[in-house]
């Protein structure tokens, strides 16, 4: 009885440790979720190509030859947020997914959000602009990587203002990203002694701009700041030009801008635009590199832009912090922790950190776009005019009304 | 005053786009019975014909606008024939079921290609530039459409209400067997008014390359608002759908001025108060 007991014993023992070692084997299954625009207006700076970095930065990561399961999957947002917050629910309770990234548009993103921070997931936006994320609607399992409002307002918006464009006019895209936008920048232009003379709201996904640009004409401000981004940037540059704004002395200020849309428009009436991005494929060897493999892979050629190279990068610093948490990548909070406890460095945005309210801090870049005669390739868009370090281009910790901070 | 004067011209640029478009939509359905959801999808293939003409064959935008209607409508007229003829009689809603398949997976296939943001296309040397009207700034391209689609427009009203061959038309609507009876092909009339229908749609997506930009979605973005135009015109009425759509153009203007948050609801908007008031449309009459 005694030695059966015993055997028993050993046997349950023995049972156990099989148990822990499947479990052990189980915690370096990890789930990633691209969520985009796959097919509006935002779907060539983000969407396919988002995903694709995604499913390199897994490839390069190398944790598949350690034991590591990494599936990626991809969904729609359409721009409307109540889809992304069904989606990422969808995810996390019946997919297992742990981490969303990308998720462009600002709307869609403060919603998500809301929601990894419930599932306590892990949340690496890359493609929507809005300052809240890491600022008052900052969360302890986010990390905003690429942009954002405030840099965006502090680096182009700066610029303009400084070189005499003390006079602006707003047309802004009438959700969260805009109004995020044209509240940072108009911070910066009456900070710089410039004022704010006027301004239209105009919806999502606008065709026609010739309304609001003559509105804009008549305002006789110095600058139209264009507080929109992807189809409705690329749509009011081209109008402006077509009713001859520019020609006329006013200046545009294209706050946002991204390699997909100067592609849209063309160098012929792009040319000149002034804006800041913190990636550009061409900028050395490294993103020249980076970038061949990925435009081999896209559809169209094209190179990433900084939103697809954002993800891709974010995506790599987080599977080194799981890497050096050994396992168990279900716990958001804790990732997130490791992540921001670890300096960044890639090849595509260098060095930077991660700040405690999910801020990434790396230089920001001012781009010229070229004239035609300028341009040697099909992608060959930019010139750099300067260059601003991270902590000069994104909010200092001391204007942030993280609550993360207040700890 | 002056920025209202503005907004009005500016407004009825848009409406010439509408009024091409509900045309082409309401000639299809006066003549066919079909709701053709296909029209936006076939809208932007028009510009994308341009695009291609100019891009890959070197071929100026003059001759877009009469190529690109024609290329597009023999397609049109090829969907006709292949499968909306076999719909003939049933309900509207296969018809609209068949195209709305038809416009997704057409702008799938360019989506695939060619990507969201699209492409540029430049306007003609001959129209670039602008004239001083005191008021505003109009750029010589916008004018030009404005009065290229109203000839059009008023060219296919004539042809259809004042002509022979239109009278054919009408009355094969009406009773085919009838107008069969007097040797007349009526399913070839019907396949090529489809095409004209097409043809008219291609057209409005070559005068809007140069404006808004080649992408495959330009279309699903307007057809639901030219849907509103038609349904306020009146569904299947000419002339209704022609002065209807340069009637909204010009309230959507005046709408981005007063309250541009509204601009793209107000359509919709009017199309409830009109459907509540008068059902059959402003000049629809009852079936």
């Amino acid at each position: 009885m005694k030695t059966k007991s015993i055997a028993s014993f050993l046997l349950g023992t023995a049972l156990t440790f099989t148990a822990t070692g499947v479990a052990f084997a189980q915690d370096k299954t990890v789930k990633i979720g691209a969520l985009s625009d796959q097919s509006g207006l935002y779907a060539d700076l983000g969407g396919p190509g988002s995903t694709l970095a995604a499913q390199m930065a897994v490839e390069d990561s190398g944790l598949a030859a350690k034991g590591w399961k990494i599936d990626i999957v991809s969904g729609d947002h359409q721009n409307k947020p109540d889809i992304g917050t069904a989606i990422a629910r969808q995810w996390f309770d019946v997919d297992k997914v742990d981490t969303i990234v990308d998720v462009p548009n600002s709307g869609v993103a403060l919603a998500v959000n809301n929601v990894i921070k419930e599932k306590n997931g892990v949340y690496i936006n890359s493609g929507a602009a809005t300052s809240d994320l890491t600022n008052a609607q900052c969360s302890p399992n986010t990390v905003h990587w690429t942009y954002d409002t405030y840099m965006l307002a502090h680096t182009t918006g700066q610029a303009l203002v400084k070189a005499g464009g003390d006079s602006w006019f707003f047309l802004t895209a009438d959700y969260a990203f805009g109004a995020a936008l044209e509240r940072d920048t108009t911070a910066v232009i009456t900070a710089n002694g410039g004022k704010v003379v006027g301004g239209v709201k105009h919806p999502l996904n606008t065709p026609d701009f010739s309304s609001f640009l003559l509105q804009a004409q008549a305002s006789k401000a110095k600058i139209i700041g264009l507080a929109n981004a992807g189809g409705d940037t690329t749509n009011t540059i081209k109008q402006a030009a077509e009713f001859g704004i520019v020609k006329g002395g006013q200046k545009l200020a294209a706050l946002l801008l991204f390699l997909t849309d100067v592609k849209a428009i063309g160098l012929e009436t792009a040319q000149g635009l002034n804006f800041t991005e913190t990636f550009y494929w061409d900028m050395n060897d490294q993103t020249r590199a980076f970038s061949k493999r990925f435009a081999e892979k896209m559809k169209n050629n094209a190179p990433p832009t900084m939103v697809q190279a954002g993800v891709y990068a974010g995506v790599r610093h987080y599977l080194k912090a799981l890497e050096a948490l050994g396992g168990n990548p279900h716990d958001g909070v804790k990732v997130v922790e490791k992540m921001k406890s670890m300096p960044t460095e890639d090849d595509l945005f260098g060095k930077g950190q991660i700040q405690p309210n999910g801020r990434t801090i790396h230089s920001a870049y001012l781009f010229e776009v070229k004239k035609p005669s300028e341009s040697k390739g099909p992608w060959d868009f930019y010139k750099l005019v300067g260059t601003v370090p991270g902590d000069q281009a994104f909010t200092p910790l001391s204007e942030s009304k993280c609550a993360l901070l207040k700890k | 005053m002056q920025a209202l004067y503005a907004q009005l011209l500016v407004g009825l640029i848009n409406g010439s786009f509408y009024a091409l478009l509900s045309l082409g939509l309401a000639v299809i359905f006066g003549m066919l019975n079909i709701i053709n959801f296909a029209h936006g999808a076939l809208y932007m293939m028009g510009a994308f014909v341009a695009y291609f003409l100019l891009n890959l064959g070197g071929i100026s935008y003059w001759w877009a606008l009469l190529l690109a209607p024609i290329i597009v409508g023999v397609f049109g007229m090829i969907l006709e024939r292949t499968m909306l003829q076999w719909l003939t009689g049933l309900d509207h809603l296969y018809g609209l079921l068949l195209t709305f398949g038809i416009a997704l997976i057409v702008q799938g296939v360019f989506q695939n290609y060619f990507g969201s943001s699209g492409l540029p296309y430049a306007i003609p040397d001959q129209l670039k530039g602008g004239m001083n009207l005191g008021f505003m700034f109009l750029p010589i391209y916008r004018g030009w459409v404005v009065v290229f689609s109203l000839v059009i427009c008023l060219a296919t009203w004539f042809l259809i209400e004042k002509t022979r061959l239109g009278a054919y038309l009408r009355a094969a609507t009406e009773n085919p067997t009838l107008v069969r009876a007097f040797g007349i092909n009526v399913p070839r009339m019907i396949t090529l008014t489809y095409g004209l229908g097409v043809g008219l749609a291609a057209l409005a997506g070559v005068l809007s390359a140069p404006i808004n930009q080649v992408r495959p979605l330009m279309g699903a973005d307007l057809i639901i608002v030219v849907f509103a135009v038609v349904v306020i015109g009146g569904m299947g009425s000419i002339m209704g759908s022609i002065i209807t759509g340069f009637a909204l153009g010009v309230i959507e203007g005046l709408t981005k001025y007063f309250y541009p948050e509204a601009s793209n609801t107000v359509v919709f908007v009017l199309m409830v108060l009109v459907l509540l008031v008068k059902p059959t449309g402003l000049t629809g009459r009852a079936a």
